[in-house]
């Protein structure tokens, strides 16, 4: 092999090497950017915070109703999770004050999290928790019953074509999941 | 003094470690192809036990759990173990000839890219003796079901991180090869088409290999270290890994019929003793299917409930990829057209090629448009249209490759009755395999299932009748390659009357080391 063949392979092999090592990063890349690009777009059901100063604030359009129906899933718990309310109707703009019910039917004490998922997923951006007892973590005695409340607002610019939204929960059992960084509590617990 | 020199120049280690340490891109090439070849056995086996279980409704044969893992491997195996092996042999003999190198590039590093391959293949199908058994999710290992999966998993993946490291090395052999390494005279505008597909091929590995290699080692940190990329109760999400997965799934499909586009386009002239129709477009297209490969991956996810907008963005990208592809086929049909053609195997398998795999192309098209993919989804019409580019594009290709530059490796004749046996049971028993699936589809059976509706049956049966002759078929090829290694009747030099390019200025079978000094091309 004559001797600038083997210096341009060098150089050219350096070069791919580094291609392929972005590509490397990329993919990794992609996992905030999903999530960056879900939380712009509001798509893929994630819903937002507001506080209660933005519930005041909060013009109310009378004109119109939208109903929100109440989902559950249990996932790895014991327990019995449901809406007690299966749907409401409110004015975009107003807030309103529901409640799941959860009762651990086990013989230990377990702990959970909530998920939530509002679809469609043009309209999760515009529903915003004021509270919620998905932002912490729920713990309940063997046997223990709790009613759990959920403050919530439909943003005033909801758009018109959305009649109906649907609120879901997945409880899972926080304790398969205790390997999770308190990062990902954090990220848990903002959009929820 | 001249012949001593040729002698010492011929000669090479011989028994295993000749194989062992073989850095000669003559070698490289045939352990490749070896390995596809027993690859593409192993995976046809696995093919058998689904169409033996899914001949009758009900449970006859394996376990639902044994046939999940059987679906998994054979799509694994086939891809990753037959296909794409398969052509790096093709490239690995066939690149340094045609373009008058003495060797591939990086001689060293390509030794190391195929002994990677056993060591995969061995971890991919010692899942199966796991205990839980070998992956059972798919090929496509989607989460929740791979985070649940047993050690056969872990397997998969790490097999999956060796047989990229050997892909993304291959690739940059490739690439330096093309680049530095071609004879005076010859540009890049000049190189045999089969030289472009691989080039342009080896950039859409480095691309995506790498992304795939990411994906599952979330997937991996996810099973075992407490990570929650793709789990909601930790945040995560799974669709996130479809995303990411298809984002590598399409392109990679790219990956396994350019390569066979490049073959037919060497194959085609030949038979029809007229230059290659439109040789700049060709490029370009493959270019043009290449880069529009980024951008169509979410055709795959339909149904998990993306926006209106992103479904119409990726239908109508998916669709566009079909102007290109449009335009090689109507270069290999003008080829073709009032050529002085003849028939011989390899290009009986070339046309083959062209009507079946436009077949699967249109199906593709059928399953790009969004509220149609709605009802295909997951049904044997995606398993009917994926059979069509895959058995009939990329292996019929490779098949008629194999047939194409035999005689000039070994030096002798395939039997040429045989050789057309093998072509026209091939393609019968394919057509009886796989077209009755459309239907199939159609009516609504979904895949990956092992039992089925009563109504299924009759086209059920068919297709188990076709898979079964299909697959003795491939014995007959065995038959054929083996005996012409052995002798036969000595080729000449340019083998095909039609034939042009450099390999064919080589004597049959070309001596050990070519190209030392490289010819000249005008
Ligand atoms: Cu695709």
């Amino acid at each position: 092999m004559t001797d600038p063949l083997a210096k341009s392979n060098k150089r050219l092999v350096g070069i791919l090497s580094l291609i392929t090592l972005a590509m490397l990063g990329f993919g990794f890349a992609l996992v905030p950017l999903y999530d960056l690009f879900c939380d712009v777009t509001g798509l893929n059901g994630k819903t937002g915070v507001a506080d209660a100063k933005a519930v005041e604030a909060s013009r109310v359009d009378t004109s119109r109703w939208v109903t929100v129906e109440f989902t559950s899933q249990v996932n790895g718990l014991a327990w019995e999770f449901r809406p007690m309310q299966n749907k409401i109707r409110v004015h975009p703009g107003e807030a309103a004050l529901v409640k799941y019910y959860a009762h651990n039917r086990g013989l230990e004490t377990a702990a959970g999290n909530a998920v939530p998922s509002v679809s469609p997923g043009e309209a999760a951006a515009h529903f915003k928790k004021v509270q919620c007892f998905c932002f912490t973590r729920q713990e309940l005695k063997a046997g223990e019953s709790r009613e759990m409340p959920v403050q919530f607002l439909v943003e005033y610019d909801l758009p018109k074509e959305v009649k109906t939204l649907t609120l879901s929960y997945v409880f899972f059992n926080a304790d398969k999941t205790q390997a999770m960084t308190n990062k990902d509590e954090e990220s848990n617990a903002s959009p929820g | 003094m001249a012949t001593a020199a040729t002698a010492h120049h011929d000669e090479h280690p011989y028994g295993i470690m000749r194989w062992l340490c073989t850095t000669n891109h003559k070698d490289i090439g045939t352990l490749y192809l070896w390995f596809a070849f027993i690859m593409f056995f192993v995976g046809g086996a696995m093919a058998m036990v689904i169409r033996a279980e899914l001949f009758q409704p009900g449970l006859q044969v394996v376990d639902p759990h044994f046939f999940n893992q059987m679906t998994t491997l054979h799509a694994l195996v086939m891809i990753f173990g037959a296909v794409m092996p398969a052509f790096v042999g093709l490239a690995n003999w066939q690149i340094p000839m045609m373009i008058g190198a003495p060797d591939m590039a990086l001689p060293r590093l390509n030794n190391w890219s195929f002994w990677l391959l056993p060591f995969a293949a061995t971890l991919l199908l010692g899942g199966l003796f796991a205990p839980g058994g070998g992956p059972a999710a798919g090929w496509t290992i989607y989460p929740p079901l791979s985070v649940q999966g047993g050690m056969g998993t872990d397997f998969t993946i790490l097999a999956i991180h060796t047989l990229g490291i050997s892909s993304v090395l291959g690739a940059l052999n490739i690439i330096a090869t093309i680049l530095n390494m071609r004879a005076p005279g010859l540009t890049l505008m000049k190189m045999p088409l089969f030289v472009w597909t691989w080039l342009i091929t080896a950039y859409l590995l480095l691309a995506v290999m790498p992304v795939l290699a990411g994906v599952v080692t979330m997937l991996l940190t996810d099973r075992h270290f407490g990570t929650h990329f793709f789990d909601p109760a930790g945040g995560g999400d799974p669709v996130l890994f479809q995303h990411v997965f298809w984002f590598f799934g399409h392109p990679e499909v790219y990956i396994l019929i350019l390569p066979a586009f490049g073959v037919i386009s060497q194959i085609l002239p030949t038979f029809s003793r007229k230059p290659l129709f439109g040789y700049d477009s060709m490029v370009y297209a493959t270019g043009s299917i290449a880069f529009l490969s980024f951008v169509v991956w979410a055709h795959h996810m339909f149904t998990v409930g993306l926006p209106t907008a992103g479904e119409l963005f990726f239908m109508y990208m998916t669709m566009l990829i079909a102007v290109p592809t449009g335009v090689k086929v109507f270069n290999w049909v003008s080829t073709m057209w009032r050529g002085s053609m003849t028939f011989e195997t390899p290009m009986l398998f070339a046309i083959g090629f062209v009507f079946l795999f436009t077949i699967g192309g249109l199906s593709g098209l059928m399953l790009a448009i969004v509220p149609a993919d709605f009802q295909y989804h997951d049904t044997y019409f995606v398993v009917a249209h994926f059979h069509y580019v895959l058995f009939s594009g990329s292996i019929m290709a490779i098949m008629g490759a194999v047939y194409y530059w035999l005689p000039k490796w070994t030096g002798n004749m395939y039997n040429e009755a045989q050789g057309k046996w093998h072509f026209w049971l091939t393609a019968i028993f394919f057509n009886i395999t796989f077209f009755p699936q459309h239907f199939l589809g159609l009516a609504g059976m979904p895949r990956r299932i092992p039992d089925y509706a009563l109504q299924f049956t009759e086209f059920n049966v068919w297709s188990s009748i076709g898979a079964f002759g299909l697959g003795l078929t491939q014995l007959l090829f065995l038959y054929i390659v083996v005996r012409t290694i052995r002798g036969g009747k000595k080729a000449t030099d340019r083998v095909w009357e039609g034939a042009h390019g450099l390999e064919w200025t080589l004597p049959s079978p070309p001596p050990y080391h070519t190209f030392a000094t490289p010819p000249k091309v005008d």
